[in-house]
């Protein structure tokens, strides 16, 4: 039953001398008689070095006429490759059945960033747009030399190139080029990650002509996952392999100064890892791996409790040192004379805490070191990043490393995946065997990279006709890079952390993206020192829509609270301000769609308990732009939320596959929903202490709302930009805004528990 | 110390050695290949390794292999096959449910069972049947969809 990796069963030297090429059986003779007559600059039989400014490295042609595409991205789940595959078929005039989509394996596609920012289709969709358009231009030039027909005279149906005029004259892809490699160079931007960009000559197709693109096709790995039949990265195994443990202090910043490895001797095969702040197991297998980081007796140095009172965090944040300040966004105007010639001030503070990705398993990794090479099988979002880091931390050249992104459990940014990875490689360099490694929950939990906690605060100021003449935004919180977006260097590891790296901690946060036009403007934001500066279970990075869910319940939260003062309906105070066409464009379907009655908030026509209210809030995320109306209903004595009901009007350009937006929109609505109503990370002064589901709660089913209306607004002559995390941004602010709406009073600080909005409410 | 058991899984016999304490997750995973429940909390709070015991979900990381006994476990892989799906495997498909997919043995097995003795259940008693189980990527409607679709289905 035990179904080995497929990989692994490799010879990794036969797979990187054929530069990892998957269109040609290892070993296997080239079909040369079919491709004879191929042009030798545009078809080779040996694969071009794997670099960006090759075309060979993102799609090939099967010696069958399948088209294999190599993407440097990563799909989390959200349909990104059935995107892709519908943008490469597209352009090649190929049935979307005949290709096939590699990801994130670092042997054989180029760093197009891994999975961020939203970026799957716009950058990394775009760029495959352009490869498999050029694809197309180079297929249809050799047709046209070998059937003696002019290109501009030839079409190409289902990958075979025919005659306009002369259906007889014809020539299939695979007989073009199937089996050999395009020898075509692109004209690359020098860069790597999501920037990365190599258009060739061609252009790709007027969107009016397009009939793969805009269609809802299902995905193809939910049947073999409903069935059982997938390898997630916690089911791959390789021969030799043994499964590791780490062991993390009690309290944070701990190093173990003794370890009694006497005390499991009990369990057969277990063995120590220990290097400095570094401390693991490995066994043969995985239950005696778990007994023995349990039973392991270690003296831990005697730390100073590195954490505040939590009570005291907002406080904190308040009052600490800004380590840096930056203007972000667009500024307008003289906002502090604004403010002198003001009539009417309105001001407030938003709070956020910190959250943890809390994913549904905690991460895992493989790495197998054999021969002066690594391989890692990692659910990482940025395999190419991971590679990096191992060859770091193993001190090994970057090309003897091969990571294979394999699908894992749950990723919403910067997750505990990428530490897990550099852990595991440290485990398996000193026990010479291969290493599995799973983290426990307390682990995945309490001691993943942590969305940053945060407080925002707003003024506006009013003239006598009640106009809004300023705004001034400043968040003000933990950085987003504390650690970076990614595991590259060893700093921004636990493994590298506890191993005794130097440090450096990044800054950075952001700003509204909105695009309301006052006439004076300051958005601004500053980030203070993590409360740890080592290894530390607070230390934070990006979580899904980074930062944008709490800087957005501030703004749009505010803007309703203006509204409010002003007496004037919120839908109605929002088209007074915002000036992008695309922008008012959301708001209005939102509104259309969920029926809003105009009036001011908050309601004025309920009594007792239960009460009910609506609520609206939208933003901008690159060019994206979302509003959210939320439909809630709030009882009173318990200070229980339920949000009804959602109305989402999206717009990200074209669309690609309205089905994979359709579902990527409703579990953003969902999980942000769980973020605003249930979310906060606790921790006493030694340590996190939200470290399974009873002290990290999430949504429960009961909880989610009853219905998620979706208005998709398809702009195709608009390039497509990224729809994985936009719509988690206005939905804290709109749940906030309709609480409001129902009792008058105003929600300041996430989570919306029961017992806060109970505090609130009282 | 270990110890020879017998496990009935997906209706085939299996003989393992183990000790006596080892969850029943880690023997199906490491043991016997069944890798389909996952680890996710091994503190039964979410339901990623649950299984069928003579019908009844149960969480495989909580469960000691000596507690077993002959109950006749069934995995998501034993629930149904392509040729021959579990109704709440084809709507899982119809409705495209997972994102991550890391949870579903959680929501089906418990569903599965949940449906087979309650018949056209309302949207509130199925929210009340798949309390505490966990999913991260927020796919709750679409599970409740997909729910509704097998309840359908299954008369």
């Amino acid at each position: 039953m035990t179904r080995h990796e497929k990989f692994a069963t490799f010879s990794r030297r036969n797979l990187l001398k054929a530069g990892g090429a998957l269109v040609v059986s290892f070993g296997a003779p080239l079909a040369f008689d079919s491709v004879h007559a191929a042009d030798e600059a545009t078809a080779v039989g040996t694969k071009p070095p794997l670099t960006p400014d090759q075309l060979s490295s993102y799609l090939a042609v099967d010696a069958d006429g399948a088209v294999s595409a190599y993407f440097g991205k990563m799909d989390m789940g959200q349909g990104l490759s059935v995107a892709i595959r519908q943008m490469v078929a597209e352009e090649l005039d190929v049935s979307l059945q005949s290709v096939k989509i590699f990801i994130g394996d670092t042997a054989i596609s180029v760093n197009q960033g891994g999975a961020s920012g939203s970026t799957g289709v716009q950058e990394g969709g775009r760029q495959m747009r352009m490869a498999a358009a050029e694809a197309r231009r180079v297929l249809v030039a050799m047709a046209a030399d070998k059937l003696g027909v002019p290109a501009d005279q030839l079409s190409v149906i289902d990958g075979v190139v025919r005659g306009k005029d002369d259906a007889a004259k014809q020539i299939s892809y695979a007989k073009l080029i199937g089996g050999q490699y395009f020898n075509v160079h692109l004209d690359w931007n020098g860069k790597y990650g999501n920037p990365l960009y190599a258009p060739g000559k061609a252009q790709p197709k007027d969107p009016k002509d397009h009939t793969i693109v805009g269609q809802p096709v299902p995905r193809d790995d939910i049947g073999p996952k409903v069935f059982a039949r997938t390898n997630f990265v916690t089911d791959v195994k390789v021969p030799g392999m043994m499964h590791g443990r780490i062991i993390r202090p009690d309290t944070a910043g701990a190093v173990p100064v003794s370890v009694d490895e006497s005390s499991i001797k009990h369990i057969p095969s277990a063995k120590v890892v220990w290097d400095k702040g570094f401390l693991g197991v490995v066994a043969e297998r995985e239950w005696d791996a778990i007994k023995a980081a349990k039973g392991l007796k270690v003296t831990w140095s005697n730390a100073t409790p590195p954490f505040i009172d939590q009570t005291a965090l907002f406080d904190h944040i308040r009052s600490a040192s800004a380590r840096k300040h930056e203007l972000g966004g667009k500024q307008a105007g003289d906002v502090d004379a604004a403010f002198q010639s003001a009539t009417r001030l309105i001001q407030a503070e938003y709070q956020w805490p910190f959250q943890s990705h809390a994913c549904m398993g905690p991460a895992c990794a493989l790495v197998d070191i054999k021969d002066g090479h690594v391989t890692c099988w990692s659910g990482t979002q940025k395999a190419h990043f991971v590679q990096e880091g191992l060859a770091a931390i193993l001190q090994m050249p970057r090309d003897n490393v091969r990571v294979i992104w394999t699908t894992g459990p749950g990723s919403y940014g910067r997750n505990d995946a990428d530490d897990c990875a550099m852990d595991a490689a440290v485990l398996a360099r000193a026990a010479g065997r291969p290493v599995r490694l799973q983290y426990m929950r307390d682990q995945g939990t309490g001691w993943d990279p942590k969305a940053p906690a945060s407080i925002h605060k707003v003024r506006a100021a009013i003239d006598a006709s009640g106009n809004v003449v300023a705004w001034d935004f400043l968040s003000k919180g933990f950085s987003r890079v504390d650690v970076n977006t990614n595991g590259s260097n060893p700093k921004d590891t636990l493994a590298g952390q506890t191993l005794g790296v130097e440090l450096k901690s990044g800054d950075g946060f952001g700003v509204p993206e909105q695009s309301y036009g006052f006439a004076n403007k300051r958005t601004a934001w500053e980030t203070i020192a993590p409360l740890l500066d080592r290894a530390s279970p607070l230390r934070t990075a990006h979580m899904r829509d980074p930062v944008g869910p709490q800087i957005h319940f501030a703004s749009e939260s505010f803007m309703d609270e203006v509204a409010a003062a002003l007496n004037v309906d919120p839908v109605e105070f929002r088209l007074r301000y915002v000036k992008d066409p695309r922008d008012l464009a959301v708001i209005k379907a939102a509104a259309e769609k969920a029926g809003w009655q105009t009036r001011p908030s908050p309601r004025k026509d309920q009594s007792g308990d239960q009460v009910s209210g609506r609520g609206i809030a939208y933003a901008q995320r690159g060019p994206t732009r979302v509003a959210v109306i939320a439909e809630v209903e709030v009882d009173r004595s318990t200070g229980r939320i339920w949000p009804r009901k959602f109305t989402v009007a999206h717009d990200c350009g074209q669309i690609i596959n309205p089905d994979g937006l359709h579902h990527a929109i409703e579990n953003n609505v969902v999980q942000a929903t769980s973020r605003t109503l249930w979310e906060e990370v606790k921790f006493d002064h030694n340590n996190v202490t939200s470290v399974d589901w009873r002290t990290y709660p999430i949504l429960e089913a009961a909880q989610a709302p009853r219905q998620v209306d979706i208005v998709l607004i398809n702009r195709p002559e608009i390039a497509p930009s990224g729809a994985g995390e936009a719509s988690s941004r206005p939905v804290p602010a709109a749940i906030a805004n309709a609480v409001f709406d129902a009792t008058g009073v105003r929600i300041r600080r996430a989570p919306f528990s029961p017992e806060n909005v109970k505090s609130a409410l009282s | 110390m270990n110890q020879k058991f017998s496990l009935n899984v997906n209706g085939e016999v299996h003989k393992v050695e183990a000790d006596p304490d080892t969850p029943l997750l880690y023997v199906l995973r490491d043991n016997l290949g069944f890798n389909n429940p996952h680890f996710g909390c091994g503190l039964g709070q979410c339901g990623a390794c649950t299984v069928h015991l003579d019908g009844k979900p149960a969480h495989s990381c909580r469960r000691p292999i000596s507690q077993v006994g002959d109950r006749k476990i069934v995995t998501l892989a034993g629930l149904g096959t392509p040729e021959n799906p579990h109704p709440l495997q084809a709507a899982y498909v119809a409705e495209q449910v997972p994102q991550c997919a890391y949870c579903i043995n959680g929501w089906i097995m418990t569903a599965a069972a949940f449906l087979r003795d309650n018949k056209k259940p309302t949207d509130d008693e199925i929210r009340t049947a798949l309390h505490r189980i966990k999913c991260r990527c927020g796919t709750h409607l679409a599970i409740l969809r997909a729910v509704k679709r097998a309840a359908a289905m299954m008369g």
